[in-house]
């Protein structure tokens, strides 16, 4: 290597890394300075600079008072059925529906893949209108059952999933169970189900932290404070704790905690799962 | 019933049944809660009705009063906002996913900083940049540091010339670093001694980039730049959640649309609204279509030789920048 080159090497090593540093901190800065207010008492919090680390890292609290607050104990058992029972549902309808869309062909075929992929070109939100009068109609408003039926419905991603993971199951299997006299039934549920873990896995986490995240249908339809979910029990912080952001910091990291432990632990199939969404829808 | 019962037992009669039971919970819940709804906003938006009580059709009033209405029409022009701000994340994305191919020390964990904002939920960001932008917080700080005079630094949500900035950087923020893991994915498919032999026949980073990664992400790159138009259109969260429902003159399309309908209980213009934005999407996505029959005749084309075409590319680089070296 020629002088120069080895030159151009280092500066090409120095803008590598500086970037990645750079907007690594851009990344953090917002919930960082979150978890230092968090820390601080109140006498601090109002005559420190947000930016001051806290005297002390072990004062938690905040963390205690906001969870007391904002009821939060209550709130986590509610995400925690939602999550879990719409989780369950959309894996169990969404490989099913792979399943036969996958396995068989017959009329329709083609009309219900289409369905499915319209509905993407919908925006939930601006249906809301009319989803909350049949909401409304068919009683569905406050009552977590109501919220978590809503939520198992469409969901493309993960059909799309389990369909690709489908193409590359061998039907030889399929086939040669139904030989040897098991039904269809056996065949998904005994056979083809477990070979799915993989695709399992990944939409449920997929889902998981998506319907974990989610507010706006919630706060139409949970409107009952002990319905509340996780990211909504956050609104007991506006309004007269409005200013108190040591307070706030603490619910907001209370909150995103769930979400970056199962990001922690799943981070492989976070990110093969939405690529593998991306690349089909 | 004897026909019947031996046609169930056989191959056809167990398929079929199989794929009724199995697609009918999926089917009924599309039908009941999204193809249902939108057949009934498409009525109400001939109506001038609430959530209860009396409705009156009006024709196609409520659809005037949406083109008439500065509030209404006007808060797509914000869009371009987003739009920009949609621009310049996939720009950053890209940059990004390319470093990381080039092999970073730590690359893991560097990834996931930039990945994580994604998981957030949506009231929490909101929390997180009002605290973020209050004046002499978390961003007047930090400029501080940098040399900058709190005097003469905006009020970042407050002021109008700059509160859909800041409100579209927040978006930025969220998104990117899920824009970079798509692109790493795509980059990282393409065969690893295909480098090897690049950076073997000496081939520099700019020369690796242009004729391996860019091709190989050209359509990741296409989609998500159109996905990125439509989702501009119907941008929602940021003014929502951080400006409380769109105050100060940041109340995009979707935000004004959810005030006339659960504030203002206008129910059937909110429909017509929301129709209108939809026969924009619509518009957007046929455009988007013709754009890819377009770009995949292209790709198709790519595909037959798309080795050998590319070898020649990067040979061909090669060789000026060697005459070039030479000559030095």
């Amino acid at each position: 290597m020629s002088a120069v080159d080895k030159i151009k090497n280092a500066i090409w090593v120095f803008i590598k890394y500086f970037s990645v540093v750079f907007f690594a901190f851009v990344a953090l800065l917002p919930v960082v300075s979150c978890v230092i207010t968090a820390f601080k008492t109140d006498e601090e919090y109002q005559m420190t600079n947000v930016m001051t680390p806290p005297e002390s890292w072990l004062n938690f609290q905040n963390f205690i008072d906001a969870f007391q607050k904002a009821n939060m104990g209550r709130a986590f058992l509610n995400s925690f059925i939602v999550v879990v029972f719409v989780v369950g549902g959309s894996v169990l309808v969404g490989s099913m529906l792979a399943y036969v869309l996958n396995r068989f062909k017959f009329p329709g075929n083609g009309l219900i893949r289409s369905l499915f992929l319209f509905a993407t070109l919908l925006p939930g939100i601006a249906m809301q209108v009319s989803t909350y009068q049949l909401m409304y109609k068919i009683g569905f408003i406050n009552h977590l059952y109501g919220y978590i039926i809503l939520m198992m419905g469409t969901d493309v991603i993960s059909i799309y999933i389990f369909i690709q993971f489908f193409e590359n199951i061998s039907v030889s299997l399929d086939e040669s169970a139904y030989m040897d006299g098991a039904s269809y039934f056996t065949i998904f549920f005994k056979i083809l189900f477990p070979l799915l873990k993989p695709a399992i896995v990944t939409c449920m986490i997929l889902k998981g932290v998506g319907v974990y995240n989610e507010y706006y249908s919630a706060q139409l339809y949970l409107q009952d404070k002990k319905l509340q979910t996780v990211a909504m029990s956050l609104y007991t912080f506006t309004g007269p704790l409005g200013s108190k952001y040591n307070l706030i910091c603490a619910g907001v990291l209370i909150s995103l905690t769930p979400a970056l432990i199962i990001f922690i632990l799943f981070q492989k199939q976070i990110y093969s799962g939405l690529t593998a969404g991306a690349v089909k829808g | 019933m004897g026909k019947i019962h031996k046609w169930l037992r056989s191959r056809q009669g167990q398929q079929a049944v199989v794929i009724i039971t199995f697609s009918i919970i999926p089917l009924l819940l599309l039908f009941v809660f999204t193809y249902f709804p939108f057949a009934e906003m498409f009525k109400f938006s001939f109506y001038d009705m609430k959530y209860v009580g009396e409705r009156k059709f009006v024709g196609l009033k409520n659809y005037i009063t949406v083109f008439q209405r500065d509030d209404c029409f006007r808060a797509l022009w914000l869009s371009l906002y987003y739009m920009g701000g949609a621009v310049i994340q996939l720009a950053l994305a890209l940059y990004l996913a390319t470093v990381f191919c080039f092999g970073i020390k730590g690359g893991d964990f560097f990834k996931g900083c930039m990945f994580f904002p994604y998981l957030i939920n949506g009231i929490a960001i909101g929390f997180i940049f009002k605290f973020f932008y209050t004046r002499g917080f978390v961003l007047d700080t930090v400029l501080g540091w940098l040399g900058f005079d709190l005097e003469n630094l905006p009020y970042w949500l407050k002021d109008t010339s700059i509160n859909n900035v800041s409100l579209v950087a927040t978006s930025v923020w969220k998104y990117f670093g899920q824009n970079m893991v798509l692109f790493i994915g795509a980059m990282m498919s393409v065969d690893s001694s295909l480098y090897e032999a690049a950076q073997l026949d000496g081939a520099n980073k700019w020369q690796q980039f242009r004729y391996i990664m860019l091709p190989s992400i050209k359509t990741i790159v296409m989609l998500n730049l159109i996905m990125s138009i439509t989702g501009s259109l119907s941008a929602f969260e940021p003014p929502y959640v951080i400006m409380s429902g769109g105050g100060n003159g940041t109340a995009t399309y979707f935000v004004k649309m959810h005030e006339i309908a659960h504030t203002n209980q206008k129910v059937g213009l909110a429909s017509a609204m929301a129709i209108v934005l939809l026969l924009i999407i619509f518009v957007v996505t046929i455009l988007q279509k013709l754009f890819f029959a377009y770009v995949f005749k292209d790709a198709e084309d790519e595909d037959k030789n798309a080795g050998k075409k590319r070898e020649k590319q990067l040979a061909k680089a090669m060789k000026k920048q060697k005459a070039r070296e030479g000559r030095a």
